[in-house]
């Protein structure tokens, strides 16, 4: 393999501070504004096309210098998981349900924003004075949870308005904790590269909507864009614990501080092996950490985006990330780099010359 | 009366779980000072800020006790870079996935809790309800650096920063019992320029959550002639509307049975109807459920009222309070203290006596 000489990529205080605006911010699946016009706002000195589509995806295009240069689609997408507010009960209490996949043990003793008001709330409970022993051993219904906005918050919120997290970004030595890593460590990422990457290809990147109530944005997103190649940036969970019986554990997905997780098969997508080959194969060269992330069900945008048109060859390479769609997920800022410098590292080397390969 | 809010959203934003007070102490010593003539340390650790009578004749005295020690959690097991978990306190184990902390040990860490995800358990174990054997904190370092850092024993509390709504609420945790004392506070500014007829001790009990030991002994120690315990009581909310509730914002409860002495409860519900401030009558049936379990049956007895300060969502990050409940239990205090008469304890208790 050709090899560019690489550029050393580091996490530092810039590229945290990005990940802290963009994870402190809101943007549930359908309601992405906010984000979108923060990345507007990082991407535009580095971009030479910015628009957004009808479904709100910003597509971003950045020219290669050499003609006849591959066409290479980045995706990330820019929604979260959050609420949606329903209906109101008085007392500034209002019922709510899930935008997004979440487990509602996950919902209770929160504290929330509500609407583009961004008015602050909190999902309590009963207090356990209150309830029998029985009643603890079961699980707490969604139906028996409200957002309260305190009694002078009656008629503030309307149905339809959607709800965040309000968790704080917060980063300790190697640990990030922050609500919506699932995606914007790949936001965030994707904005890097835009600022970094060589234009040896024609930088198509995608910053998409709606991923978790069903890949919607990626449906279209590369329709116009008629990428060569598409490289889908997501975050997967790593479920690197201890089983409680102490065997084995052989479904951990993917480790923390295991380095890149590159996709080989997963619910929608089987990854074009010719890319998961190119990919290991700059790891390897480049001595990056890397991970292969254990097939099996989940999924990423990918899972759209190669069904575009005729079929795009695809792979996804996700950051891991522990408790992922919680109000507070943690990664490690270690494979946020080996991610930044994995994927900048094999778009530097892209070529055509990789599709030619026989498949397997 | 200056603004309560800050120095209530200072509380909040300490730790002090319970037998452990000392950053909330120092927060209430600091601002209980300037408000009274002398601050002092219990053996167990309980405030005690004492007002003065003006007079220099040997006078009654009152104590207000308000707990100051908030639940929370303590490291059991340091496994494969977790942190498994008990409790201090009483802890619905299923408020806490997705909870931030702060671990306590060697230095604060911040962490959060969370529980295995169901693809790693057994068939049957898979969607419970959380529980406390399988919940742990994860601080996301790595277990040879946890090791070197956190030990069994070490505290965990909550990290929920507090949440101002609409300016006339406040969320955080450990509202229960920090609201009352910030009510506390309230009162000794109202008292500030009142020559006073009685010694009024401010208290605010460590351990309440635990033992009741902090008011148990600083009422040995100190031997009021009165007392009253301002603690939260429980606000009407989502799933909590019985008889044991009370309409958030809608003033104090005053307590009735048991811990109460009968004069007490007449002489408060009279003040409050004078003021003309709403309140609520807090059936006691049996307890209080708070340090008026062990005022009245401390030494030789001392005739007690529970004031009741109403909270949503109890024991959980984000409990919620009213600030106008805050400063009306502050007002009737006050209102108490500087209507006691040097012959009060006659007077209060003659119609009872009869």
């Amino acid at each position: 393999m050709t090899s560019q000489t690489s550029q050393a990529l580091r996490i530092n205080k810039v590229q945290l501070s990005l990940l802290e605006e963009l994870t402190n911010a809101n943007g549930v699946s359908g309601d992405e504004s906010e984000v979108r016009e923060i990345i507007r706002k990082k991407v535009a000195p580095f971009a030479d096309e910015i628009k957004v589509d009808a479904m709100g995806n910003l597509l971003v295009i950045k020219h290669a210098q050499t003609p006849g240069a591959m066409r290479v689609m980045v995706d990330a997408h820019m929604d979260e998981v959050g609420f949606m507010i329903v209906d109101q009960d008085g007392d500034g209490l209002f019922e709510f349900v899930q935008v997004g996949g979440g487990d509602e043990r996950q919902f209770i003793s929160k504290a929330v924003v509500v609407g583009r008001q961004k008015l602050p709330g909190v999902i309590g409970y009963k207090p356990i004075h209150l309830t029998e022993k029985k009643e603890r051993d079961q699980r707490i219904s969604m139906e028996s949870l409200r957002i309260d906005l305190g009694p002078a918050g009656k008629d503030q919120a309307k149905r339809g308005d959607f709800v965040a997290y309000a968790t704080r970004f917060r980063c300790s030595g190697d640990t990030i904790f922050a609500k919506a890593l699932d995606d914007r460590l790949g936001c965030a990422t994707l904005i890097e590269l835009l600022k970094t990457v060589p234009q040896n290809i024609e930088f198509l990147a995608s910053f998409s909507t709606q991923e978790e109530i069903g890949l919607r944005g990626a449906k279209v997103a590369a329709y116009d864009f008629e990428p060569q190649v598409v490289i889908a940036v997501d975050s997967t969970p790593a479920y690197d614990f201890s089983r409680p019986d102490g065997s084995e554990n052989t479904q951990y997905n993917c480790k923390l501080r295991g380095g890149p997780a590159i996709y080989l098969a997963d619910r929608g997508t089987l990854s074009d092996p010719r890319l998961v080959r190119f990919i290991t194969n700059v790891a390897e060269e480049k001595k990056i950490p890397y991970q292969y992330r254990q097939p099996g069900g989940g999924g990423t945008n990918a899972g759209a985006l190669h069904l575009t048109r005729g079929g795009i060859p695809a792979v996804s390479i996700s950051i891991p990330g522990r408790y992922a769609h919680s109000a507070v997920m943690i990664a490690s800022v270690s494979d946020w780099q080996n991610t930044l410098q994995l994927l900048h590292d094999a778009l530097a080397n892209l070529s055509p010359a990789v599709l030619e390969e026989e498949r397997p | 009366m200056e603004n309560i809010i800050p120095f209530l959203l200072s509380l909040i934003s300490e730790p002090g779980l319970s037998g452990f007070e000392e950053p909330v102490r120092r927060k209430i010593a600091d601002q209980w000072t300037p408000l009274v003539d002398e601050l002092s340390v219990s053996p167990l650790g309980s405030l005690h800020g004492l007002r003065k009578a003006a007079s220099s004749d040997p006078s009654p005295s009152l104590m207000i006790a308000t707990h100051m020690d908030a639940i929370g959690l303590m490291a059991k097991l340091i496994e494969d870079g977790l942190i498994y978990i008990t409790k201090i306190g009483g802890v619905d184990p299923r408020i806490l996935p997705g909870q931030q902390v702060t671990v306590h040990g060697k230095r604060d860490l911040p962490g959060i809790v969370q529980m295995l995800p169901d693809r790693l358990l057994d068939e049957d174990q898979k969607g419970k309800a959380p529980a406390f054997e399988r919940l742990f904190v994860d601080t996301g370092l790595e277990h040879k650096d946890l090791i070197k850092l956190v030990r069994p024993g070490d505290l965990i509390s909550f990290a929920q920063t507090p949440i101002e709504l609409n300016g006339k609420h406040i969320a955080g945790h450990s509202l229960d019992n920090r609201a009352s004392v910030a009510a506390l506070t309230v009162c000794l500014e109202e008292i500030r320029n009142f020559n006073l007829a009685w010694n009024v001790l401010a208290v605010a009990t460590t351990r309440e959550e635990i033992s009741l030991g902090g008011a148990k002994t600083s009422a040995y120690g100190l031997r009021p002639d009165l007392a009253i315990v301002v603690d939260v009581t429980f606000a009407k909310g989502p799933g909590t509307n019985d008889y044991r509730t009370f309409p958030l914002g809608g003033g104090p409860s005053i307590g009735t049975g048991s811990d109460n002495h009968p004069a007490l409860t007449r002489e408060f519900i009279s003040l409050a109807e004078e003021m003309d401030m709403p309140h609520d009558i807090e059936a006691m049936p049996e307890n209080s459920g708070t340090d008026g379990m062990v005022l009245p049956v401390t030494a030789n007895g001392i005739p007690t009222v529970v004031l009741g300060l109403p909270l949503r969502y109890m024991h959980t990050s984000v409990e919620m309070a009213a600030i106008n409940d805050i400063e009306r239990i502050g007002r009737l205090l006050a209102r108490f203290i500087t209507q006691l008469k040097t012959d009060s304890m006659t007077t209060l208790f003659e119609e009872e006596n009869v």
